[in-house]
């Protein structure tokens, strides 16, 4: 057939044939794109543009009062917002880290290093892909409770620590390294720990940062261990301020409050993908599931 | 294929003491690595307590009678026969709304995505990079975080956004009272889950087209491919089926974890008229609002049942063990 001029697919350059496709995904591009054009205009806009009436989509004279009004919101309630961003950061901080390690050496172990029930192992690390946290909060609030664990940071770091997308994402990067090079390593007198440190960790740089992503989208927006493990405001996450925040404040002047917060929470996860887009393309390439 | 590695392995070690120089040092830890534990153990740890233990828990609560302040009395599977004969909610509300639920964001939601993903993966690198960052940026917090964004544009008087939209353009001429009306909760709920759904799996499926063998293409094109939907069908979904199930698992997870919108939303569980009640919400209802843990955790159960099945579903179609 003359239309048809072979794979179009990964073109190396543009050509006009694209252009139909563009226009194809454009309105769905639109449609998602608006509502987070529209969180940042909002959190912009002057007290008289959030009163307009009829509303106006766009801001047109920006201002920062919402964010300032966001920091007096938090001066009135007794405890200082910068005590809830120093929550986040740690938990934040050593979620993001201890996951990376734990999905780098757990998947160094399943990937490379020989032992009995490997298979099974990572057989049910495949299963727990499908876990949904929401099914066992209950259960899962059980065990903090009995491991004495209520009103403590570890509520907000463990419980996320084992990430089973992580650990699948990062042993299918590591079984690219050719067995080859490991055992010239080992040659060479290398321990495990030096094989892991020295070659597996630069050698995944990729996968750690998806997982890295991953981990920190995941930690960042929870609210769910600041509502139901810690009684004590102060024990809380930024998140959770957040969004209380916005669930309290309805009234008109309140939504541009809400609106900066919720921008607050949304802009760091935007510039993490910005920065490590090719290190996530590259680690999905390596996320089938045989 | 472990077991025919371990059936082999005894052979194998016969023949490498004469092969001598062969065998390499991954091979001398072939049995038991002693390190691989002190590897795992962190991980292994957290994820037994944080996961298999809440479920295996899920499972023994689901038999009992619990209000969290006595002790659990055993009730055999009373929470499971009422949850099928006496929760009218459940099959009320509950379940159709689940199905819908899932049926759009979880099926509809995936095909979407893969669509999305094969059209992006022809275009060059700096529009498909553009597009892709913004069909996926909406999930990058769950669509829970920006339940704010969506109170603004749902208001219910004229003041609200879309209302004043459909009002100017004359579709509507009362503001309707989008989050209060059972009519379009449901819908409402849909959307912003299907907003958020374009996730990890839209990016694995769009890696694993582009990574596709261009030999493969150019074979199809000699053996009669005539179009690209020829080409989607018998070469793209073939060779990317690995990514395809990804894909499709984390559609389920997504699915079900974006389960609590309605109840962001609104405020209130249950959704008014529990015309936005799902599974998820069910579970929360009778947890920690009643407090009768044994009957959630049997819905908890149920729940882990249902993805476990679409899972299980997902496999069947794209595996390539067969």
């Amino acid at each position: 057939m003359a239309g048809y001029k072979g794979s179009s697919i990964n073109p190396k350059k543009f050509e006009k044939s694209q252009i139909k496709l563009i226009v194809a995904v454009s309105p769905l591009a639109v449609l998602m794109l608006l509502p987070i054009i529209f969180i940042f205009c909002h959190a912009f806009k002057p007290m008289d543009e959030l009163f307009a009436f009829p509303p106006r989509f766009f801001v047109t004279r920006p201002t920062l009062d919402n964010f300032r009004g966001l920091l007096k919101a938090s001066q009135t309630s007794g405890i200082p917002m910068s005590r809830y961003v120093f929550n986040s950061m740690v938990v934040t901080l050593s979620d993001v880290i201890l996951s990376i390690v734990l999905s780098t050496s757990a998947g160094f172990a399943l990937s490379k290093l020989k032992f009995k029930g490997k298979e099974a192992l990572m057989e049910i690390n495949n299963m727990a892909l499908m876990f949904v946290p929401v099914a066992v909060m209950i259960p899962r609030y059980l065990v903090i409770n009995a491991l004495g664990m209520t009103n403590n940071y570890l509520a907000h770091i463990l419980p996320l620590l084992a990430m089973p997308v992580s650990l699948f994402l990062v042993k299918q990067f590591i079984d690219q390294i050719p067995d080859a090079l490991i055992d010239a390593a080992y040659m060479d007198g290398a321990t495990d720990l030096v094989v892991y440190r020295k070659i597996i960790l630069p050698m995944v740089k990729p996968a750690i940062a998806t997982s890295a992503i991953l981990a920190f989208q995941q930690v960042w927006a929870n609210v769910e261990s600041s509502n139901l493990y810690m009684n004590e405001d102060g024990l809380r996450t930024l998140a959770f301020y957040m969004n209380t925040l916005a669930n309290a404040n309805n009234t008109v002047a309140g939504q541009g409050i809400a609106a900066a917060a919720t921008l607050i929470m949304f802009v760091p996860n935007l510039v993490m993908f910005i920065f490590c887009q090719k290190s996530i393309m590259n680690t999905m390439a390596h996320s089938g599931i045989k | 294929m472990s077991q025919t590695a371990n059936k082999a392995e005894g052979t194998i070690a016969l023949k490498s003491v004469s092969a001598g120089k062969r065998k390499n040092n991954i091979g001398k830890r072939e049995n038991a690595n002693p390190a691989a534990k002190w590897f795992l153990a962190p991980y292994l740890l957290l994820f037994i307590t944080f996961i298999i233990v809440p479920m295996v828990i899920a499972i023994g609560l689901s038999f009992t009678n619990f209000n969290t302040i006595e002790f659990p009395d055993f009730a055999g599977f009373m929470n499971y026969i009422n949850l099928i004969t006496q929760d009218e909610i459940f099959m009320q509300y509950v379940l159709p709304n689940t199905v819908v639920y899932v049926l759009i964001v979880g099926v509809g939601g995936y095909i979407l995505s893969f669509f999305l993903a094969w059209i992006l993966a022809q275009l060059s690198k700096v529009p498909r990079t553009i597009l892709a960052l913004i069909f996926y940026s909406p999930s990058m917090t769950s669509g829970v975080a920006m339940t704010v964004l969506w109170k603004i544009i749902f208001t219910g008087d004229q003041t609200g956004y879309l209302n004043s939209i459909l009002m100017k353009l004359g579709f509507i001429t009362e503001p309707i009272v989008w989050l209060v009306d059972t009519r379009y909760l449901l819908p409402i709920v849909i959307i912003v889950a299907l907003w958020s759904s374009m996730g990890v799996g839209f990016l694995a499926m769009m890696a694993g087209i582009l990574n596709a063998d261009e030999e493969l293409y150019e074979a199809g094109a000699i053996d009669g491919i005539k179009n690209r939907f020829q080409e989607m069908i018998y070469i793209t979904v073939p060779t990317m089926k690995p990514q395809m199930l990804f894909g499709a698992v984390m559609a389920v997870v997504n699915t079900f974890s974006n389960g609590a919108i309605g109840v962001a939303l609104t405020g209130t569980n249950p959704t008014p008229g529990y015309s936005a009640q799902l599974i998820v919400n069910h579970i929360e209802d009778y947890g920690f609002i009643r407090y009768e843990m044994g009957y959630a955790a049997a819905v908890s159960v149920v729940l882990l049942l249902i993805v476990w099945l679409f899972s299980t579903m997902a496999k069947k179609l794209f595996s390539e063990k067969d």
